[in-house]
């Protein structure tokens, strides 16, 4: 299971990564042959402004990839330093944090990110990133927390302490990495939700700015040609699944070897 | 994100529970008006559809531009507009003006009627005049009347005066609609001099209007017209598209491509708005004529109109669309030609061999700006300008872009909202406030003032167009397009005419037998 996910996601990797350098057309570059069907010129067809779909889908790839990694590495860093603060003090630290963490996911979270967009100002890749970085964090320190609660009073803690080892190598040193079967999950899981994301903010219009290409912006330029070229949301919507797919198969594939 | 999905989950149920109850409501609806509309077998009648409600029935209280649109074919003032951009007489049979052009004289028509049956005087037009005017009611007051000086009644003429000359008056007589004098049911029963009456409403359903027979002018074709409300764009489309309304008007060419041309024509009409990439000329490189005439020349405007328009639309040149006949300098369209060597060439000469950056800053929620700035700046690319596009909500555009001129170039359309040159020229005279693309030109200043001051209507034309000439020749802005408004109806209905404002006249529509 994790090989195939292994397989699907480096496929994904590879085409993201080549078209930061390379695509078959200018992915920004219109054309009069427009809403074309697959072809051999076009592979995937081409859009309302007769650019080609392929080409703008090796690129939004890596624009929506280059969003997820980003979420997910600022969101689980800090959600990170949450949960270990919180679940290694325990005590007033905990209940201060935690309630201030239980208010932020309170929101529900499309409508948190909404507003944060509309504040740092729409049409920007960084804007979804903070977004959604902030968004995230919540969600893994809440489960760094129990991960960390769990094993803060275990006896290798109690004896590096006792070795006089500082709170902040134990955090960190010994405890971060007995988090991975918990850690790597979320991360996998993270990273998905934070596509999904990027698609579902793009689609309502406040994600990356035209001629920029990212899966749910086009996936939302193609919503309103899906009986004059089915083609387009087809493609962009298996690319995204299939990057999902790929990523959450990992996922699932390290729980189990864990 | 898991949190996301339980909250749609339990929004789905709702959603769905409400949408069920409304389904039954709108069956249960459906039964009754099927009911009482089909009574009279013999009656002609033809179904608009319409994306939302009327603001106000009382015509000096409506605002949005999509009432005054229907709202036409009711009221009228002493004169009124016809589809080819002129000002005729109307609840009036004849206007005289003074040599000063201070005193307006309008004889009343004979015979003019209200829906009610009784005859319009003097004192009616008298009271609908102050109605418009004293602030009483100040939903009704039209700032336009602020060169009025006074209205007085003479047996059957009405002498206004005004404190200064305008040619934009005769625009302002034209709202100020004739109704009977101390009638209070306007909003819930309207009453006015138009070819159609009013018949019936359902908020947020329907309007229905009625021939009136006793109509002064030509008689309407078709006995009933009704106007259905369909708020969402997708239910316009599936109405026409199950026979539910014969005629839709403002639609995109996406939703036009979804009907069946075999059983509806799509007419063509003009948004009557110039629709540009307008430039802050106060800013670097903008501020560089030869940079600006660059960028006409770099701009493809038909193939801006092939790819991001479908072909619909009308190419510009000025900022003046071909509607306004009048005043519409034809060979300014073609001034810039489309010639990327050439725009390379100038940007040489203005010492930017290279090209440079600059940003198009578009507000997100209007598409066809937006599609517009797309193939724009992929235009701009192949000369060597590095274009980025900038979407902002509504909110901020108008106070960034519009307010504080605090940007480098939009996308956007402006419009004359009455039947004058005036406003579309205007805005670029130096010292006016609403002058956003801070045009300055002191030959521009000069021809302006003498037109705004001009009291005949043939010389100011003539200086209207010499504005016009002005802009295109200084390359003010890349002027694109007069977009299309695409009307879609039934094989069956004809007769259907476009005006250089936005209304819709139902006296000609008619469906052929």
């Amino acid at each position: 299971m994790k090989k195939a996910g292994l397989i699907i996601t480096a496929i994904m990797l590879v085409l993201a990564l080549v078209g930061a350098f390379w695509t078959p057309y200018s992915y920004t570059a219109v054309s009069y042959d427009r809403l074309q069907g697959p072809s051999a010129k076009h592979v995937l067809g081409t859009d309302n402004f007769g650019r080609d779909i392929l080409s703008r889908i090796m690129k939004g790839m890596g624009t929506t990839m280059s969003i997820a990694f980003l979420t997910v590495a600022i969101g689980a860093f800090l959600g990170t330093l949450i949960g270990a603060v919180t679940g290694y003090y325990g005590g007033w630290v905990d209940r201060i944090l935690m309630r201030f963490n239980d208010a932020v996911t309170a929101f529900p979270t499309f409508l948190l990110a909404l507003l944060i967009v509309s504040i740092v100002g729409p049409g920007s890749k960084y804007s979804v990133v903070i977004a959604l970085s902030l968004v995230f964090i919540p969600g893994f320190a809440r489960v760094m927390r129990s991960e960390y609660a769990f094993l803060a009073n275990r006896n290798f803690v109690i004896s590096a302490r006792l070795m006089g080892a500082g709170d902040a190598r134990i955090m960190f040193r010994y405890l971060l990495p007995n988090t991975t079967r918990t850690l790597l999950p979320a991360l996998t899981i993270g990273f998905n939700n934070a596509v999904l994301a990027e698609a579902g903010l793009s689609f309502l219009g406040i994600g990356v700015s035209p001629p920029d290409a990212s899966l749910g912006y086009m996936l939302s330029e193609s919503q309103s040609l899906i009986v004059s070229a089915p083609w387009y949301v087809l493609s962009v919507g298996l690319a995204i699944v299939l990057l999902v797919f790929g990523v959450g198969l990992i996922g699932e594939g390290s729980k189990a070897d864990a | 994100m898991s949190l996301l999905f339980r909250y749609n989950s339990r929004m789905t149920k709702k959603v769905g529970f409400i949408a069920f109850v409304v389904l039954c409501l709108v069956f249960a609806l459906a039964g009754c008006s099927k009911n009482t509309s089909e009574s009279n077998s013999n009656e002609s009648v033809v179904a608009i559809g319409i994306a939302q409600d009327f603001d106000s029935l009382d015509p000096h209280h409506m605002q949005a531009a999509g009432t005054k649109e229907i709202l036409f074919n009711m009221f009228e003032g002493l004169v009124k507009p016809t589809s080819d951009g002129d000002i005729v007489p109307a609840v009036a049979s004849q206007v005289t003006k003074s040599d000063d052009g201070l005193v307006y004289t309008f004889t009343l028509r004979d015979n003019v009627k209200f829906h009610d049956g009784k005859a319009v005087t003097a004192k009616d037009v008298l009271y609908s005049f102050n109605r418009r005017m004293d602030g009483k009611d100040s939903a009704a007051k039209l700032a336009s009347l602020s060169v009025v000086k006074s209205v007085e009644a003479n047996d059957n003429k009405i002498i206004i005066t005004l404190s200064q000359p305008s040619n934009e008056f005769l625009a302002a007589v034209m709202n100020v609609y004739i109704i009977p004098e101390g009638y209070g049911n306007q909003e819930s029963f309207p009453i006015g001099t138009g070819p159609y009456r009013f018949s019936k409403r359902v908020f947020q359903d329907s309007l229905e209007l009625v021939r009136f027979d006793e109509y002064w002018g030509e008689q309407g074709k078709t006995d009933k017209f009704v106007f259905r409300i369909l708020e969402s764009s997708d239910a316009l489309v599936l109405a026409l598209q199950s026979g539910a309304v014969d005629v839709v008007s403002h639609l995109t060419s996406d939703q036009t491509k979804q009907l069946d041309t075999n059983k509806f024509d799509i007419l063509t009409g003009s948004m009557n708005l110039v629709q540009a990439l307008y430039l802050n000329n106060a800013v670097k490189p903008f501020d560089n004529i030869l940079v600006r005439q660059a960028l006409c020349y770099a701009v493809d405007r038909k193939a801006v109109i092939d790819l991001a328009f479908d072909g619909y639309g009308i190419i510009l040149g000025t900022s003046m669309f071909p509607s306004f006949s009048k005043y519409y300098v034809d060979e300014l369209t073609n001034y810039y030609q489309y010639n990327p060597q050439k725009a390379k060439d100038l940007l040489k000469e203005a010492g930017y061999p290279n090209g440079f950056s600059m940003t198009i800053t578009v507000p997100s929620n209007y598409t066809p700006h937006v599609n517009t700035a797309t193939v724009i700046a992929e235009m701009l690319r192949q000369v060597g300008i590095d274009a980025s596009i900038q979407l902002v909500d509504w909110g901020t555009w108008l106070e960034e872009v519009y307010t504080k001129r605090n940007y480098q170039s939009t996308v956007t359309g402006v419009s004359s909202d009455n039947m004058t040159a005036r406003k579309l020229l205007e805005r670029f005279g130096s010292t006016v406030g609403n002058n956003f693309t801070n045009y300055s030109n002191s030959q521009y200043d000069q021809i302006l003032q003498k037109a705004l001051n001009e009291a005949e209507d043939s010389v100011q034309t003539e200086l209207y167009k010499d504005l016009e000439r002005n802009l295109t020749e200084n390359a003010a802005n890349v002027y694109i397009q007069d977009m299309a408004d695409l009307v879609a109806v039934k094989k069956d209905i004809k007769g259907l005419t476009f005006y250089p404002l936005y209304v819709l006249d139902i006296s000609t529509i008619y469906r052929e037998k």
